[in-house]
């Protein structure tokens, strides 16, 4: 049809036009002032605490323990289960998270701006590996980050970025695509180019020489660092393609740990959920696939905009490290997610095959038709809450999800 | 990787013209092109038979719905 073959042109190209540029880090009440006090945005699609997976509760426990609404765990999630504390899905608000997603007032949140539609999107610092809330960490240790992040590294950051104009986002990514990152599981180069562009800034504006030499060795010492500014950027990017009549191309996909939702342009923000798949993968030593979570977080708004497992074939590391199979096999997920899009980025290419642009905008239609779901790079959490990350893996998108919107998508331009 | 049928099928069209009768076909070295359920192909590489699998399944499943569907919208 030749509306919807237009409307796909159009999403493409708002896509490939954007300019996501990092600019500031600000608490989230103001970055999103309809944030109110026990109000806790988390990922993936809307979800009730009865029907949350364990590190989301152990989450939703921690976070609240930390903005004061509750003594301690216990008490945290009584009040869960009795209604107290209001949850949203972050997507709702202009943002994401990983995993878990905990977003509540006091969070800083990193902003990146699409200078071209000129709007915003936020998400949360990465907190670095080993127990952390993303994955369902809520003790002391985890809480006392947390409250670093807010009280000293966000504000050191945040003012960083303000004495300049923002760092540019887009020729970053093509940059880290060239030295073996896919911006999802691996961000090593990512990582570091930020932080070459950042610390200059951060040594000029920087109050207290012990706590910069803190900063810069937290981001040093954190190959995901650059994960969150891949997801808000993502979500800069995704955010002006929604609404496009007659398009067919995916703006969103998310997972809360139970349900995998996904949106498409053409029929506005309405979710279509499925029961979320479980990640195959490789698990760190002690940890099976008996203690795995089902899939997580708001991630996968970077295979929405073509990185992640779309862009296997720049990180024949990650091929290997989420159990997907031999360094040499890494470029057939970025073929076959090429039968899946839209078109290709001309400006985030592929070295190793020939400089191929990354597949880019989900077109619903071809998913169907091929029987190719999207391939998604993701960290596995233990389903306890309180352990954290076991592993990392594959996981596909689940096609119910893209049945249910094709249903909906072909009354949205009078089909039936 | 997958491979839409229309190509499949036109490569099978040809075959068929060029092999006028399923008796001409058979007494001369057969090559395969199996479609969909790769234990056929398989079974053929076994016994030597020169075989070229593609990998295809309906679309949507099979899903007669979502099959129309696609059909009308077009890709």
């Amino acid at each position: 049809m030749e509306l919807i073959e237009k409307a796909n042109q159009e999403a493409l190209s708002r896509m490939l036009s954007a300019d996501p540029v990092l600019i500031d880090v600000v608490p989230a009440s103001t970055a999103i002032p309809e944030l109110k006090e026990k109000m806790i945005l988390h990922a993936g699609p809307p979800i009730d605490w009865a029907d949350m997976c364990g590190p989301m509760q152990g989450a939703i426990a921690g976070i609240a323990v930390f903005e004061g609404w509750a003594s301690d765990l216990k008490d945290a999630a009584a009040k869960a289960a009795t209604g107290v504390f209001d949850f949203h899905p972050n997507h709702h608000f202009d943002a994401v998270g990983p995993m878990t997603g905990m977003t509540t007032i006091s969070q800083p949140l990193m902003v990146v701006e699409n200078r071209t539609y000129k709007n915003k999107a936020y998400c949360a610092l990465n907190e670095g590996l080993g127990k952390v809330m993303r994955f369902g960490g809520n003790d002391e240790s985890v809480l006392a980050r947390l409250g670093w992040l807010r009280d000293s590294f966000g504000p050191a950051v945040g003012k960083a970025l303000r004495s300049g104009d923002g760092i540019p986002l887009k020729h970053l990514v093509a940059r880290g695509l060239t030295m073996g990152d896919e911006m999802h599981q691996r961000n090593v180069a990512c990582s570091g180019l930020l932080l070459r562009e950042l610390a200059p800034a951060l040594a000029r504006t920087a109050d207290d020489n012990e706590e910069l030499a803190k900063a810069l060795a937290f981001i040093g010492s954190n190959d995901q660092f650059f994960l969150n500014v891949a997801m808000a950027m993502g979500k800069s990017i995704m955010d002006p393609v929604r609404n496009i009549e007659g398009s067919s191309v995916v703006t969103a996909m998310c997972r809360n740990g139970t349900d995998f939702g996904i949106r498409v342009s053409g029929t506005g923000d309405t979710w279509f959920t499925a029961p979320v798949e479980m990640p195959e993968g490789l698990y760190f030593p002690g940890f099976s696939e008996d203690d795995a979570n089902p899939d997580m977080g708001d991630s996968t708004i970077v295979e929405t905009i073509g990185l992640g497992g779309f862009a296997m074939g720049a990180s024949p590391a990650v091929a290997g490290f989420v159990g997907a199979g031999a360094a040499s096999e890494a470029g057939n997920f970025t073929r076959t997610m090429s039968e899946i899009a839209t078109g290709e980025n001309p400006e985030w290419t592929i070295p190793s095959m020939d400089y191929l642009g990354v597949p880019t905008g989900i077109d619903i239609r071809l998913v169907l038709e091929s029987g190719l779901a999207p391939t998604i790079n993701t960290g596995i959490a233990h389903k306890e809450p309180g352990v954290g990350q076991v592993g990392a893996g594959v996981v596909r998108a689940p096609m119910k999800c893209f049945e249910q919107a094709l249903v909906a998508f072909a009354e949205s331009v009078g089909v039936k | 990787m997958k491979r839409p049928l229309a190509r499949v099928s036109m490569r099978f069209t040809e075959l068929t013209m060029q092999n006028n009768s399923v008796a001409k076909l058979l007494s001369e070295p057969v090559n395969v092109i199996n479609v969909g359920l790769e234990g056929f192909a398989a079974e053929l590489k076994q016994q030597d038979v020169a075989v070229t699998h593609v990998d295809w399944s309906p679309p949507a499943g099979g899903d007669p719905k979502i099959a129309d569907l696609l059909s009308k919208l077009g890709t």
